[in-house]
């Protein structure tokens, strides 16, 4: 604020008796309904965040026993409960993760680029891909499990919980979260930069490749790692897929997989607390992954944000 | 004051040397280009072929269910003793007790944190604490299904409240389920609450009016359309959510309203028949496809009610 209507503002309270806090309505929440107000706002915004807290440390306690490099390193175990490990769920996420961004991220991009580029905004066909994508994005997990089986179900003999399977289900899933975050990556970057480059006679895919796409790469990789770090949790559509225990690494996109998720899944209908001990191990590694990448996408966000 | 300098003598008329109309940009082809735009157009199209593929690959099997079993049986209340586990109402009604619960408690929190971020915070605490709540949304729902299970029924519905609950109920599974979508409401109510232009709340403020009074009054009311869409949205996602219900909210086809006794839902009846053995083109395995057809039409009705409200009712200020 500047000296000048510093001493404009003062002037004014001297005079009038208003203070600034008069004018945002603040000076004037003191009654008892206002304040009970504000204090269920506060109640509500900290609720979520309690349970968060509740939830995570329930968990690291329950599962500090079993932290140790055998949840690392071994595949999980009818005979031992209390060193099973979940080797194969970690390495199978991995893989899965890595797979499906190989198909999702060029599509969804892709897309993106038609959308907000090349597309007739006005013509109908715009609108029905536009409307659609927004139902595409809440449509249930279960259902891409369900389109993912139809789409393996064309092989003979179906494959069931492959890599390849489960990839493309949570590449489907995460595809509008790609799209929708692309598109609002590109449509941030300014006009002018586009009529700059065209102005000197580029071509509009020219200018796109060389000039949109490199401003919106910040914007891009923070939605590209949010629907993965989305996909990595999923569990509903790997169940449909018939994504089950396995004891060995995946070593190809065509090999049988675990994931995380569904080894956790699995050990919370075992009546032996030993799994339980070591599912609560599981999470505090499967909130570590994704807690990683939000952090990761936040960081890239507020450090490579652009203002114009 | 100087002549412009269309109008100075000497100087080409306007319009001269240049073609009449404006340059049409997408005119200038260079022959892989043509390729690059069809890729561009046909990864668009996928999203609506992906729709397509839903509806076919759901469809098929459901067409071939109701081939064999009558539609008397699939609305049936109850199974017939002996017959294909076919009876849908009772899993609707599970559906129903869950994400009753889970937007009871989601849309005031959500609603009340939503109004916080967008009416009361400073920028600088709105940009710590809205990734924050977001972190919500990125918990695994299989770890929230654990979380119901073995922490809220035992410790705080069993043990803190004393609540007689079944292991598996619907109080915990919906409760958790709410807790779920909290910031699917919170944050696009939020975006709702700042799109109300600052001169309505200003207006509002000079009459006299204090923040709560300015809130729920003036702000509230204009971004309504807004927050009836996030609401619908939480809906959707709480109708469709599946890990939490079926590792919490129980195996068990239940038309009793009481959400202390477990009930199975839509999604967790596919998910488990999913991983049960039955050979793919049996009618108990088609079931899973009729249940999943409803199931799609139902959310698929909602997001477009979602939509439409955003769409008709977005206030142009």
């Amino acid at each position: 604020m500047s000296i000048a209507t510093r001493t404009a503002r003062d002037t004014v309270e001297a005079t009038t008796g208003i203070t600034a806090s008069d004018l945002t309505g603040r000076g004037r929440d003191r009654n008892v309904k206002s304040v009970l107000f504000l204090v269920a706002l506060w109640f509500s915004l900290f609720f979520g965040v309690v349970v968060l807290i509740a939830l995570i440390v329930d968990t690291v306690i329950k599962g500090a026993p079993r932290l140790d490099a055998e949840l690392f390193t071994n595949y999980h175990s009818k005979i031992s409960p209390d060193t099973t490990g979940f080797r194969a769920g970690i390495l199978g996420s991995i893989w899965l993760m890595f797979a499906t961004a190989l198909l999702a991220i060029p599509l969804g991009m892709a897309a993106a680029i038609y959308l907000e580029e090349f597309a007739n905004k006005r013509s109908r066909l715009h609108r029905v891909i536009d409307v659609n994508l927004q139902n595409l994005a809440a449509v249930p997990s279960v259902i891409y499990g369900m389109l993912a089986v139809a789409v393996l179900a064309l092989f003979d003999p179906p494959f069931k919980g492959i890599v390849i399977g489960g990839a493309l289900a949570l590449a489907l899933l995460i595809l509008p979260v790609i799209i929708i975050t692309t598109r609002e990556a590109i449509r941030a970057v300014p006009q002018e930069i586009r009529q700059g480059s065209l102005a000197l006679g580029a071509t509009v895919w020219q200018t796109t490749w060389r000039n949109t796409l490199p401003s919106a790469v910040p914007g891009i990789a923070t939605g590209t790692i949010l629907g993965l770090s989305r996909a990595i949790g999923e569990a509903a559509p790997l169940l449909m897929l018939g994504v089950a225990m396995v004891r060995t690494d995946p070593t190809g996109l065509f090999d049988k997989v675990t994931a995380l998720p569904i080894q956790i899944y699995n050990f919370s209908s075992e009546p032996n607390e030993a799994y339980q001990i070591a599912s609560s191990a599981a999470i505090v590694i499967l909130l570590a992954m994704i807690l990683g990448m939000n952090a990761l996408a936040i960081v890239i966000r507020n450090k490579f944000q652009k203002s114009w | 004051m100087a002549p412009t300098s269309t109008t100075t003598a000497g100087s080409p008329r306007p319009g001269v040397g240049l073609p009449v109309v404006p340059p049409d940009l997408n005119a200038k082809r260079r022959p892989g280009e043509t390729v690059i735009k069809a890729l561009l157009t046909l990864s668009a199209l996928t999203s609506v072929a992906i729709t397509f593929g839903i509806v076919f690959a759901v469809l098929a099997p459901a067409v071939d269910f109701f081939k064999e079993v009558p539609f008397t049986d699939f609305f049936a209340t109850s199974d017939e003793p002996g017959a294909v586990s076919a009876a849908v109402l009772p899993l609707v009604v599970g559906t129903l007790i869950t994400t009753v619960v889970a937007l009871a408690l989601a849309v005031p929190m959500g609603l009340g944190a939503a109004i916080y971020l967008s009416e009361y915070a400073s920028p600088r605490a709105r940009k710590w604490l809205k990734p924050t709540v977001e972190l919500l949304a990125g918990v695994p729902s299989v770890v929230y299904g654990f979380f119901a299970l073995f922490f809220v029924t035992p410790v705080v519905l069993q043990g803190w409240l004393g609540l007689d609950v079944n292991f598996t109920n619907s109080w915990a599974a919906g409760l958790v389920l709410g807790v779920m979508i909290i910031p699917t409401i919170a944050s696009l109510s939020e975006d709702a609450l700042s799109a109300v232009p600052h001169a309505l709340r200003q207006g509002s403020l000079a009459l006299g009016a204090n923040r709560m009074q300015t809130t729920i009054r003036v702000v509230l009311p204009a971004a309504l359309s807004g927050i009836a869409a996030a609401v619908v949205l939480g809906l959707s996602r709480a109708v469709g959510e599946t890990m939490i219900v079926t590792m919490a909210g129980g195996s068990v086809k239940n038309m009793s309203l009481d959400p202390s006794e477990p009930h199975m839902t839509m999604t967790a009846f596919i998910a488990t028949t999913a991983k049960g053995e039955n050979p793919v083109g049996s009618v108990e395995y088609n079931a899973l496809f009729a249940v999943a057809a409803l199931l799609f039409v139902i959310t698929f009705v909602i997001n477009m009610v979602s939509i439409a409200i955003v769409r008709r009712f977005r206030q142009e200020y």
